[in-house]
C-alpha cells in the first residue's frame, strides 16, 4: 500500500512497487488521458506531469513517486471548464485520431509552466520524444503557441482580478 | 456523448412511438438481397440497405439518431455525418447522434476502406436524410390538408403558412420511415447551407483532450479482466514445450490459454497479465524456419516470384512514335502502418454468445470470421465498432479482436480487455506490400509522350477478415484454419494496381498488373494501398520526362492532362505555391510537384513542396508544402483540410525513413527504436491546403488521395535539389547522401 | 568583474606568467597575414580530393565543433565551455565576410599546423592544432579542397565570452611557446603499415588525445599520461591506454566494431560526445577504421585473462546485503527490463556488468546516462533509452548509482556520487541545449532482436 498524490488527491494504491506509474493510472485509478503506447519511453503517449516535469509514465515505477505529485490531463480541466491547452487544442482541432495528444498536451504544459513564452523551435525540440502517426504536427504546434496565449492572457486576468 | 454508444435493442424498442430499427434476421436478409436488377441504383450505401429508417430513426420526443455502418477512424467523418444528416433534415447540428458500425444497429456497409466512408455512407445519410424530411413534410401535409408544397421544414419541424407547426417527433409514426428509397431525392440548394460546407468543431475532440472515454483502450467493463497474448517469435513458428505451471500461480494470473500455437495468459490486473506474459514467453519453447527474403534485395525478390499477368489498359495510335527513351524501375519496402496504439479488443461470452468491442474497420467480415473461428452462428456473434488509435488500413484491430474472443471462450462470464505489446503490432501487423514498378516510355518531336509502358508486380492489398484463416489467432489454434487464397482486387479500384492507370492522355499506352500470389511476409491494405507507389513511380517518371523534354514539369503535366478537375487542382497547387518556370531555388533546396486522382475516380489532389537537402548528412527536410484539392462538396472544409495535412506528414514519414526490417527468420522491426518514423525536428515550417468545393457536386473520399502525390512531390524536391533521381523507397538519408557522393 | 574576484586564484597567477611569457616571446612568434584571395571557384577542385577532404573531415570530427544545434554545417557559433570561459566555434564555411573564402590553401595549411588565422591572430587551442601539426599537407589539401566546396555560409563569428586577460589574443602565443611541439607524425618503421596509418590518424586529425588525455592546469595535454583519460562536455573520456577500466578487454575486433558500428556487444553503446565521433566515423572507409582500431588495441596493451565475457558475466553475484536498497528496487523497476531482457544490443540494454560507466574510478557517465537517456536519431533505426533526469531526484539517482557499482562491479564504492549528480544534472541539461548531437545513426539495423 502505497499513498500517491493524483491530481491533488491522496489515492491508497496496492500494487507492486516496479508497477509502472502508467498501469497505476489506467488500472487503479480509472483515468484515461495516459495511454499506452509502447511501454518502452519511446512514443510519450503516456506523458504526464510529475512534480511540474514531463515524464514518461511506462517507465516510471511506482517505487519513485513517494511524496511527489503526479498531474495527469484530467487534472487540468473539463469539457466545460477546459484548461487554457485544453482549449487551445479544441480551438485548433488539434487532433485525428487524438491517440497521441493527451501526451502532446502534458508535455506542451510542463514546457509552458517553466517557459511561459516558448519559440517554435523550443517547442519542436521539447516535443521530440512524443510521436504522432496521424501527421497532427502542425496543428499541435499551432494549439501549444495558442495555449501560450491563452495562459498569458488567463495570467493577466487573473492577475487583474486579484488586484496585483 | 463520446462514450462508446451501447444501444441495446431492448432500449431502442422502449423507445416508444419510435421506430424499429434493430436489424432483425428478415430485415438484415431483405436489405442484403435486393431484387436483382429490377430497381434503379440508390445512391451511396443506399443501394445496399435501402430501407430510411437503417439510416435514421426519429423518437417520439424528437430526438434523431443517424446510423452509419462505418466506422469513426479519427478521420472525423462522425462529424460530418452529423452535418450532413442536420442540414437535409433542417435541425440544429447537435440534435443529431450519429451510432457507428454495430452488427446489432447498423447496416452492412462492408469495410470503412478506401476513402469510401463520404462516398458511400455520407451519401446514403445524405439522401436518406433528404428523403426523411420529404415523407415528414407529405405526412403534415396530410395532417394539415395543406399541399406539400406550402409547407417548410426548421429547426425539427414542419411548419405551415398559418404558423402552425408539428413537430417531427409528432409526425413520425411506427413505420413511417420504414420504406425503401428511392433513387432520387430532392436535395437542398447548397447555396442556402448553413451546416454542410461549414467548419464545424469535431464531435470527438472534447472528449479527448480532457481524458473522457474515447477509445477501446478506454473501457472498462464490470468484472473486466486482462490478458496478453505471447505471440511466436517469428511466422510458422511451432510451440515445443511451454511448462507454465509457475506463470500460474503468479500474482493476479486467473488462467493461461493455450490451443496449438496460440498462447495467452489472463490476469486481474493489466500489469499482472503483462508480467506473466513475459513469464510465458519465457517458458516457452519455439521451433522457427528461415523462410523469409532477403531484405535487400526486393526487386528480384518480387520479380522473381510467379505471378499472373494482366494488360489493364492499352491504347494504341500508330500514327505517333517517340525519339526519344527512357526507362525507370522504382521499388518500395513493406512498410508499417505503426499505430500509436497497439491494437486493442474487449470481448464477453455470456450465454453463448459472444460480443467483442473491436475498432475493426469491418464489424460485419470481422463478425463473419470470428464466428468461423469459434464455430459459432454469426447470429450469437456482435462485433461493436468503438474508436481506436488511428489505423491507417489494416493493423492489428481485427487480430486482436479475434483473441479477445478466443480468449473470453475460455473465461465465460467477464469481459476481457486484450492489447498488444508494441513489439506485437510491430511484428505481426499485416503491413503494407512491398511493390516494384518498371517504367518506359519516349518522348516525340513536339516534346509530348509519345507511348507509356507501366508495369507493376505486387500482392494482393487485401487480406482482411471475412475467412477465419485471415486472423492470427485462427492461424495459430491447433486446428487451424488456412489462410484463405489472395485475390487482386478488381479494377477500377483496384490494389496493386491502384492509378497505375495514368490519368493523362497518351497515345499509345500500355499498363501491366503482375499480380504475385506469395506473400513472403503477411500483408494487407495499408493507406492508398498501391496508389501510394504508382503515383511515386507515374509522378516522379514525369519529372523525368520533363526533364528529357525540357520541360517545366507543371507545364508537361498539364500537356498531358485533360481532365478539368484535374487541370483546376494542378494549377491551383502551383499558383498557390508560386511556381514558376525555371525558378532558381535557394542552394541546398528544391521544387517539387505531383498530381494524382486518388483511384481514378476520387479526390483529386496536387502537391507542390520545397525540400532542403544536407549535403554534408544527405538528410532531407521538407519545409513547405502546397496542396490543392478537390473531393466535390464539401461538408467539413477544416476537417478536410486536417486529413490532407495528416496524409502529407505520413506520406513524408513513409517516404523518407520507413522500412520494415527482417532478417532470414524473424521481423525485426518492432519498435520504434527499430522502425524510425517522423519526429517534430523534422516537421515542415508549414503546409497550406486549398480546397475547391464543388457544392452540389457528389463527395469524393478524400483519406487517402494525398498519399501518392506527397510521396512524389517530396521525391522530385529532392532530385531538384541535389540533380540526383532517387528511385528506391524510403529516400533515406543514407541514400541521398550516397547519391550526392556518387 | 565581482566574478573576477572570485575567480580562483591558481588561474590568476598562470594567466600572469603565460602573459609575461607570451609577450616576451610576442616578436617570435608574431605572424603576418596572409594575402586574401577571391574564393577559389569550387570546378577548380579535384572531385577525388573533394571525396577525401569529406573522410577526413569526417575523422577529424570537425562538424562537432563547427556547428551548433539549429545552425548550418560548419557555419561554427558552437559555445565550448573551458575552464577560462566560453569559446565560440569560428565558420569554416567558404563565406568569403564570415568564413574562410578568402582564405588561400597556404593559410589553411598555416592554421592547420601552427594555430594562426589567414589574418595572423592566434586561434584558441580548443582548435586542436596540437594534433594538426601531424596532418601531412596532402591530407590539408583535400580537408581545404572539401572545405572550400561547401556552401558558403554568412554567419559572423561570436565574441568570446573569456575572462581577462585570456582574451587577450597574445596569451596564446605563450601557450603555444609552452606546449606546441610542432612536430609532424613520424611513422614507426618496427610497426606495420596499417599501425602507422592508425597512429597517423589517432596523433593527428582524429585528436584522440584532446579527450582521452588528460591536461594540465594549462589545459595542455600532458604527455607522460597520454591516453590516461580526460574528459569533454562534462562525460569522462575513459582511458585507452593499459589502465582502461572495461571490464571486458578490448582488442583490435571489438575496437573495430565499435568505431564502425557505435556499439560493441560487450561494451556497450557509444553515448555523449563519443557517439558524435561514431557517428561520423560511419561515414569513413573501413580501411580507416580498422587502422585506428589496430593502433588503439596495441596501445591499450594485451588483454587481462580475467576480462573475458563469460569471466565477467560469471562474476555478477545478486544484490549483496549491504547494497543500497532503494537503488536496487529502482534498478529492479525501472532498469532491469531493458538491461535484463536478453534482447541483444543496440536495441536492448547492455548487461550492466559490462560497461565500463559502471566499472569506471568515476560515476559521471553513469549520471548522464540515468539523467539523459540516449535520445533517438531523427529518422534513422537507433537505440533509444528514456532519461530519467525528471522522474528521478538526485538521492534516487544517487542510490540507484551505488547499487550498480555494488551489484554489477567489484570496485571500491564511488565517493561524492551524490555532487557528481547533481553536477551532472546541471551540465547535462546546458549541453542538450546547444549540442546537434549524433546526426547519423551508428547502429546496425540487420541485428536479429527477440520479439
Ligand atoms: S508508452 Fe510510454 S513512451 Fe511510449
Ligand atoms: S492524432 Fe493520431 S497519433 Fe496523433
Amino acid at each position: 500500500m502505497m499513498t500517491l498524490k493524483v491530481n491533488g488527491q491522496d489515492n491508497q494504491i496496492d500494487a507492486d512497487p516496479d508497477t509502472p506509474l502508467l498501469y497505476v493510472l489506467r488500472d487503479d485509478l480509472k483515468l484515461n488521458a495516459a495511454k499506452f503506447g509502447c511501454g518502452l519511453g519511446q512514443c510519450g503517449s503516456c506523458t504526464v506531469i510529475v512534480d511540474g516535469k514531463a515524464v514518461l509514465s511506462c517507465v516510471t515505477p511506482l517505487v519513485l513517486l513517494k511524496g511527489k505529485q503526479v498531474t495527469t490531463l484530467e487534472g487540468l480541466g473539463t469539457v466545460s471548464a477546459p484548461a487554457p491547452i485544453q482549449r487551445a487544442f479544441m480551438e485548433e482541432q488539434a487532433a485525428q485520431c487524438g491517440y497521441c495528444i493527451a501526451g502532446m498536451m502534458m508535455r506542451a504544459q510542463a514546457l509552458l509552466l517553466r517557459n511561459p513564452k516558448p519559440t517554435d523551435a523550443e517547442i519542436r525540440a521539447e516535443l521530440q520524444p512524443n510521436l504522432c502517426r496521424c501527421g497532427t504536427h502542425m496543428r499541435i504546434l499551432r494549439a501549444v503557441h495558442r495555449a501560450a496565449r491563452l495562459m498569458d492572457t488567463a495570467d493577466a486576468s487573473a492577475n487583474a482580478r486579484s488586484g496585483q | 456523448m463520446n462514450a462508446p454508444v451501447i444501444l441495446d435493442r431492448r432500449r431502442v424498442l422502449q423507445g416508444g412511438g419510435a421506430l424499429i430499427v434493430s436489424f432483425s434476421l428478415g430485415r438484415a436478409l431483405a436489405q442484403e438481397g435486393s431484387p436483382a436488377g429490377a430497381a434503379p441504383k440508390r445512391p451511396g450505401s443506399l443501394a445496399v440497405a435501402p430501407y430510411l429508417d437503417s439510416w435514421l430513426r426519429i423518437d417520439a420526443d424528437g430526438r434523431i439518431t443517424a446510423f452509419t455502418g462505418k466506422a469513426e477512424l479519427g478521420q472525423g467523418f462522425k462529424t460530418a455525418f452529423q452535418q450532413i444528416a442536420a442540414e437535409q433534415l433542417d435541425v440544429p447540428f447537435e440534435a443529431i447522434h450519429v451510432v457507428t458500425a454495430d452488427t446489432q444497429l447498423t447496416a452492412n456497409e462492408g469495410y470503412t476502406a478506401g476513402s469510401h466512408s463520404m462516398q458511400d455512407s455520407g451519401t446514403a445519410i445524405l439522401n436518406a436524410a433528404a428523403q426523411v424530411r420529404e415523407l415528414l413534410i407529405a405526412q403534415a401535409a396530410g395532417r394539415l390538408g395543406l399541399a406539400a408544397e406550402n409547407l417548410r421544414t426548421e429547426n425539427g419541424a414542419v411548419i405551415a403558412p398559418d404558423g402552425r407547426r408539428l413537430t417531427y417527433g409528432e409526425l413520425v409514426a411506427a413505420d413511417l420511415l420504414h420504406v425503401q428509397a428511392q433513387p432520387q431525392s430532392k436535395l437542398k440548394d447548397p447555396a442556402s447551407f448553413k451546416i454542410m460546407g461549414h467548419a464545424v468543431p469535431r464531435v470527438d475532440i472534447p472528449a479527448k483532450v480532457t481524458g473522457g472515454e474515447a477509445y477501446v483502450q478506454d473501457m472498462r467493463l464490470s468484472g473486466m479482466v486482462h490478458a496478453r497474448v505471447v505471440r511466436p517469435p517469428s511466422y510458422g513458428a511451432q510451440l515445443v514445450e511451454c511448462d507454465s505451471a509457475a506463470v500460474e500461480r503468479l500474482p493476479g494470473v486467473l488462467k493461461v490459454v493455450r490451443d496449438g500455437n496460440f498462447l495467452a495468459v489472463i490476469a486481474n490486473k493489466e500489469f499482472q497479465a503483462i508480467k506473466a506474459m513475459n513469464a510465458l514467453a519465457a517458458a516457452a519453447k519455439w521451433k522457427e524456419s528461415q523462410n523469409l527474403p532477403k531484405q535487400d534485395d526486393l526487386l528480384n525478390v518480387l520479380t522473381g516470384l510467379p505471378s499472373q499477368d494482366s494488360i489493364i489498359f492499352e491504347r494504341s495510335d500508330p500514327s505517333v512514335s517517340g525519339q526519344k527513351t527512357l526507362e525507370a524501375t522504382y521499388t518500395r519496402p513493406y512498410q508499417s502502418h505503426g499505430s500509436i496504439g497497439p491494437s486493442c479488443a474487449v470481448a464477453h461470452f455470456v450465454d453463448d454468445a459472444m460480443t467483442v468491442w473491436t475498432h475493426t474497420q469491418g464489424v460485419y467480415p470481422d463478425r463473419q470470421a470470428i464466428a468461423e473461428m469459434l464455430r459459432m452462428s454469426p447470429a450469437s456473434v456482435r462485433l461493436i465498432h468503438v474508436e481506436g488509435s488511428g489505423c491507417y488500413g489494416h493493423n492489428g484491430a481485427d487480430d486482436v479482436a479475434a483473441d479477445a474472443a478466443l480468449i473470453a471462450r475460455a473465461l465465460p462470464g467477464r469481459p476481457v480487455r486484450v492489447q498488444w505489446m508494441r513489439e506485437q503490432e510491430h511484428a505481426w501487423e499485416p503491413f503494407g506490400p512491398a511493390m516494384v514498378t518498371k517504367l518506359k516510355a519516349s518522348i516525340d518531336g513536339g516534346g509530348r509522350i509519345a507511348d507509356w509502358n507501366f508495369a507493376v508486380w505486387s500482392n494482393t492489398h487485401s487480406m482482411r477478415p471475412g475467412n477465419a484463416g485471415t486472423l492470427l489467432a485462427a492461424q495459430h489454434m491447433a486446428q487451424a484454419f488456412a489462410v484463405p487464397p489472395p485475390k487482386p482486387l478488381p479494377l477500377p479500384e483496384g490494389g496493386g494496381d491502384r492509378n497505375a492507370i495514368p490519368l493523362y492522355t497518351f497515345a499509345n499506352a500500355r499498363v501491366v498488373h503482375h499480380f504475385i500470389a506469395a506473400m513472403p511476409l503477411r500483408i494487407s491494405a495499408m493507406r492508398g494501398l498501391g496508389a501510394y507507389h504508382n503515383v511515386f513511380s507515374i509522378e516522379s517518371f514525369m519529372d523525368e520526362l520533363a526533364g528529357l523534354a525540357g520541360a517545366d514539369p507543371v507545364e508537361f503535366r498539364l500537356r498531358h492532362l485533360e481532365d478539368p478537375r484535374g487541370r483546376d487542382v494542378v494549377e491551383k497547387a502551383a499558383q498557390e505555391f508560386g511556381w514558376k518556370q525555371d525558378r532558381k531555388p535557394p542552394p541546398g533546396r528544391g521544387y517539387g510537384f505531383a498530381f494524382a486522382r486518388y483511384k481514378n475516380l476520387a479526390a483529386y489532389c496536387a502537391i507542390a513542396s520545397e525540400v532542403e537537402v544536407n549535403s554534408e548528412t544527405g538528410r532531407a527536410r521538407l519545409l513547405r508544402a502546397v496542396a490543392a484539392v478537390d473531393s466535390g462538396q464539401v461538408v467539413n472544409p477544416d476537417g478536410l483540410t486536417n486529413q490532407i495535412e495528416g496524409a502529407i506528414m505520413q506520406s513524408m514519414s513513409w517516404t523518407l525513413y520507413e522500412s520494415v526490417s527482417f532478417d532470414d527468420t524473424r521481423i525485426t522491426s518492432i519498435d520504434w527504436q527499430t522502425y524510425p518514423i517522423l519526429r517534430f525536428d523534422a516537421v515542415p515550417d508549414r503546409i497550406d491546403v486549398h480546397i475547391i468545393n464543388r457544392p452540389g457536386q457528389p463527395f469524393l473520399g478524400s483519406g487517402e488521395t494525398g498519399q501518392g502525390p506527397a510521396a512524389a512531390s517530396i521525391a522530385n524536391a529532392i532530385a531538384h535539389a541535389t540533380g540526383k533521381r532517387l528511385r528506391d523507397l524510403p529516400l533515406t538519408r543514407k541514400r541521398i547522401k550516397d547519391a550526392i557522393d556518387a | 568583474m565581482a566574478g573576477m574576484a572570485r575567480s580562483p586564484r591558481i588561474i590568476a597567477s598562470i594567466v600572469a606568467v603565460a602573459l609575461i611569457v607570451g609577450a616576451a616571446a610576442f616578436a617570435v612568434v608574431w605572424r603576418p597575414a596572409i594575402a586574401a584571395i577571391e574564393r577559389p571557384s569550387p570546378a577548380s577542385f579535384d572531385p577525388a580530393v573533394i571525396k577525401r577532404g569529406r573522410e577526413l573531415a569526417a575523422l577529424g570530427n570537425c562538424n562537432s565543433c563547427h556547428t551548433r544545434q539549429g545552425g548550418q554545417d560548419f557555419a561554427g557559433g558552437l559555445p565550448v565551455p573551458t575552464p577560462f570561459g566560453v569559446i565560440y566555434s569560428s565558420n569554416i564555411t567558404p563565406d568569403p565576410e564570415t568564413g574562410i573564402g578568402q582564405w588561400s590553401e597556404a593559410a589553411f595549411a598555416r592554421a592547420m599546423m601552427t594555430g594562426v588565422d589567414r589574418e595572423g591572430r592566434h586561434l584558441y587551442p580548443t582548435f586542436p592544432y596540437d594534433h594538426f601539426t601531424n596532418v601531412t599537407d596532402e591530407d590539408d589539401r583535400a580537408l581545404y579542397a572539401f572545405l572550400m566546396t561547401r556552401p558558403p555560409v554568412h554567419a559572423p563569428a561570436r565574441p568570446n565570452e573569456l575572462m581577462f586577460p585570456l582574451d587577450q589574443r597574445p596569451v596564446i602565443a605563450g601557450w603555444k611557446l609552452l606546449f606546441l611541439r610542432g612536430e609532424t607524425f613520424r611513422p614507426d618503421p618496427a610497426k606495420s603499415a596499417e599501425w602507422n596509418h592508425g597512429a597517423y590518424l589517432v596523433d593527428g586529425l582524429a585528436h584522440c588525445g584532446s579527450c582521452h588525455t588528460p591536461r594540465n592546469a594549462l589545459g595542455a595535454e600532458r604527455a607522460s599520461a597520454q591516453f590516461a583519460g580526460g574528459e569533454a562536455d562534462n562525460w569522462r573520456a575513459y582511458a585507452l591506454n593499459d589502465r582502461a577500466h572495461a571490464p571486458v578487454s578490448w582488442n583490435a575486433e571489438s575496437l573495430y566494431a565499435y568505431l564502425r558500428n557505435g556499439w560493441h556487444p560487450d561494451h556497450g553503446t557509444a553515448r555523449g560526445p563519443m557517439a558524435e565521433v561514431v557517428s561520423n566515423l560511419s561515414t569513413v572507409s573501413d580501411r580507416d577504421v580498422r587502422a585506428i582500431a589496430i593502433y588503439m588495441a596495441d596501445i591499450s596493451g594485451a588483454p587481462k585473462p580475467e576480462s573475458d565475457r563469460g569471466a565477467v558475466l560469471a562474476q555478477v553475484e545478486p544484490a549483496s546485503a549491504q547494497a543500497d536498497a532503494a537503488g536496487a528496487a529502482i534498478y529492479a523497476a525501472a532498469c532491469a527490463s531493458c538491461h535484463e531482457s536478453g534482447r541483444p544490443l543496440p536495441y536492448g540494454g547492455v548487461n550492466l556488468a559490462l560497461s565500463t560507466a559502471v566499472t569506471s574510478p568515476d560515476p559521471r557517465n553513469l549520471a548522464n546516462t540515468v539523467l539523459s537517456g540516449v535520445a533517438a536519431v531523427a529518422g534513422e533505426r537507433s537505440p533509444i533509452m528514456p532519461g530519467f533526469a525528471d522522474s528521478m531526484t538526485d538521492a534516487q539517482v544517487t542510490s540507484l548509482l551505488n547499487y550498480l557499482r555494488a551489484r554489477f562491479s567489484k570496485e571500491q564504492p564511488w565517493t561524492g556520487v551524490e555532487k557528481t549528480v547533481a553536477d551532472a544534472r546541471r551540465s547535462q541539461t546546458a549541453l542538450l541545449q546547444s549540442s546537434v548531437g549524433p546526426r547519423n545513426a551508428p547502429a546496425d539495423p540487420s541485428q536479429r532482436d527477440q520479439p
